[in-house]
């Protein structure tokens, strides 16, 4: 076995572990859910804005449509020195409206704008929402139904992808799909590490507490959850509550939004290092963190073995027909993608299978019913093509601490 | 709150993952297993045949060139050679079974082209022969290139017949040729006949004029053919345009 063979083993090794892991956690879950949509509190809903004139309007109208007591949500829209038309958009639609407090600022970064609308916040639960998403009308009491255990100190959401249209949004669909179940596995390790921009909900002392948000290398929400798990406050998952969110529709958009997501992830989990193998941090300490840093080494790792590879074969295939001639019996497409019955690729079907599993348990927890979904086949074509860019980029980013901008 | 960290989960998925990753070991291994068994049977099946056609070759004093004319041996070796390349891919070059079957390969194509050359000889001079001594990437960036350009001329000259040979093969009888060849670097080495052994790297059109004047009279007869039959499907062709 070479010395990359061998890499390629132990990576995989510990992905099935992580994953068997995750599937034992499921299988040993109690998955009883009494709805009895009792708890209604009074809620702050922050709006951070910049630039999102084509959907803000659509976002703040799903809230309005929320089924929750309307006098018992504060609307504030906090636009973020906005180059287009978002503030009078906002203004048009909903001066007349008493629970929407509509506030401009100078463009500081979403964090600011957050931590703007902190100081406004009158109620005891404080979630945000970013103005590319919009809710479903239950998912504010499924949020707030976590909440009746004390120890939870704030809640995620489950989000899907708004009306995808292109092979991208499909595959981003099958994606999230995907992270629903990561995301409900994580909160019962007590692993979450991101409270995601949208609807994530938070008790107001936790601000009080571990301080507001942070600038945080452009994502604050992963900072947030990170603070919160350092200071070991629960976290949990409302997978009932759904987030419609709009995914990018092209690839130069998603490879920009990737590229902020992942130096954000890299940056933030430099900053918390101190946490990893720390028993009193629990399952996110000892396993999540250290897995997601390992699976993020290797893809940069393999992404370039990989590349050295097909620019390899590209040569060799150019050169032999250069002087033999094109021939359609020369084109092995098994030898190109390194199909040859060995473990390694043994394993690999494992994890495929694993993944379609995921896929059907995320729609399982999301719309009741397991499904598998055929843009899961969007998802496992495309992704293995552009995550490699992203990652590679985004850890050039970390290390050269370029900044990436925020939306 | 405080928390909690379940041991015995992360024993049972190793046991798990253990498991899994033994099972896909072995059946990985049984696999492997089947690839070498079939090509040892293919190795062997080539080995009778060469045994045979010498047998042959001994008892009749008068031997019909007919009946080996149509050799389909060298078209086995090429398929061996790509299976055994099969394996080593997923076995690795150092592996003891692909060594073997390495090894193995060589001494069946010296025997190939010594009984060829002696069939050559007794048909007159129907085959060309060219030994191709390969080296290492790294030593010998150029000898992918050599061996499409051989592939090239066998495609071309079907009369043509090339054995590899790995330079630092521990065969004695492939070291015995590589003193015979009086081999030595740079890297690839083609001895075409018995006398003619080009160093270094050639370009296609360079090899193939080498070949022509090695040999005159099979390129000849080869290239007299093609043009024939060339002409006559221009012929065909212009007939059919004229109807």
């Amino acid at each position: 076995m070479d010395k990359i063979s061998l890499l390629g083993h132990i990576v995989v090794f510990f992905s099935l572990y992580f994953e068997i892991f995750f599937l034992i956690t499921y299988l040993s879950k109690d998955k009883k859910i009494d709805s009895t949509f009792e708890f209604t509190p009074p809620v702050s809903i922050l709006i951070p804005c910049f630039n999102e004139e084509k959907s803000v309007v659509a976002t703040i109208h799903s809230i309005l449509a929320l089924d929750y007591p309307k006098e018992k949500i504060q609307i504030i829209v906090i636009d973020d020195g906005s180059t287009d038309n978002t503030y009078s958009e906002v203004v048009q639609h909903f001066q007349n409206k008493s629970s929407i407090e509509i506030y401009r600022k100078e463009n500081g970064g979403k964090y600011t704008a957050l931590n703007f609308g902190l100081t406004k916040a009158k109620h005891e639960f404080i979630g945000s929402l970013d103005a590319d998403s919009f809710v479903d009308e239950k998912s504010l009491k499924f949020i707030m139904e976590k909440f009746l255990d004390p120890e939870v100190m704030a809640t995620i959401p489950s989000t899907i992808i708004h009306n995808p249209k292109n092979m991208l949004q499909k595959a981003q669909r099958a994606e999230y799909t995907f992270g629903t179940f990561i995301r409900y596995i994580l909160s019962s390790l007590d692993a979450i590490y991101v409270t995601p921009g949208p609807f994530s909900f938070f008790r107001k002392e936790v601000f009080e507490k571990i301080g507001i948000y942070k600038h945080a290398h452009n994502t604050e929400d992963m900072e947030m959850a990170m603070r919160l798990q350092k200071n070991n406050m629960r976290i949990a998952h409302a997978e009932k509550a759904i987030i419609y969110t709009i995914g990018p529709n092209t690839i130069k958009k998603l490879y920009k939004q990737r590229v902020r997501w992942a130096s954000g992830f890299m940056g933030n989990l430099n900053d918390y290092k101190s946490m990893f193998f720390q028993k009193k941090h629990g399952n996110l300490s000892m396993l999540v963190l250290p897995f997601i840093t390992l699976a993020t080494c290797s893809v940069i790792f393999f992404s370039f073995v990989t590349l050295f590879r097909l620019i390899k074969n590209i040569h060799d295939t150019i050169q032999r027909i250069s002087i033999v001639g094109f021939s359609f019996k020369d084109i092995n497409f098994f030898d190109w993608i390194y199909f040859n019955g060995g473990s390694l690729s043994i394993l690999s079907i494992f994890l495929l299978l694993y993944a379609i599993l995921a896929l059907s348990i995320g729609n399982k927890l999301l719309h009741g019913k397991t499904k598998f979904d055929l843009e899961f086949f969007y998802m496992i074509a495309l992704y293995p093509l552009m995550y490699p860019f992203w990652i590679i980029k985004a850890g050039y980013n970390v290390l050269l601490s370029k900044k990436a901008p925020w939306r | 709150m405080n928390k909690q960290i379940d041991w015995k989960k992360y024993l049972v998925t190793l046991l798990i993952t253990v498991f899994i990753f033994i099972t896909a070991f072995s059946f990985s291994n049984n696999l492997n297993n089947k690839r070498i068994v079939d090509v040892k049977r293919i190795q062997d099946s080539i080995a009778t045949d060469i045994l045979s056609s010498e047998t042959q070759f001994s008892l009749l004093s008068e031997l019909s060139c007919k009946e080996f004319g149509n050799s389909t041996l060298s078209n086995e070796l090429n398929t061996l050679a790509e299976r055994i390349q099969n394996s080593a891919n997923s076995l690795g070059n150092k592996n003891e079974e692909v060594q073997f079957l390495k090894k193995y390969y060589s001494l069946l194509e010296i025997k190939d082209y010594l009984l060829m050359r002696r069939i050559s000889e007794r048909c007159g001079e129907k085959f060309m022969f060219a030994l191709y001594f390969y080296d290492d990437e790294e030593n010998c960036p150029d000898c992918n290139k050599t061996g499409y350009t051989l592939t090239y001329l066998r495609n071309k000259y079907p009369q043509l017949r090339v054995y590899s040979f790995d330079k630092n093969s521990d065969v004695s009888a492939v070291k015995t040729l590589l003193s015979i060849f009086k081999v030595k670097a740079p890297f690839p080495v083609i001895a075409l006949g018995d006398q003619v052994v080009i160093s270094g790297y050639k370009e296609k059109e360079e090899l193939e004029e080498i070949l022509k004047k090695t040999y005159p009279k099979e390129t000849k007869k080869i290239l007299d053919e093609l043009a024939k039959k060339e002409s006559i499907e221009k012929n065909a062709s212009s007939t059919k345009e004229k109807k």
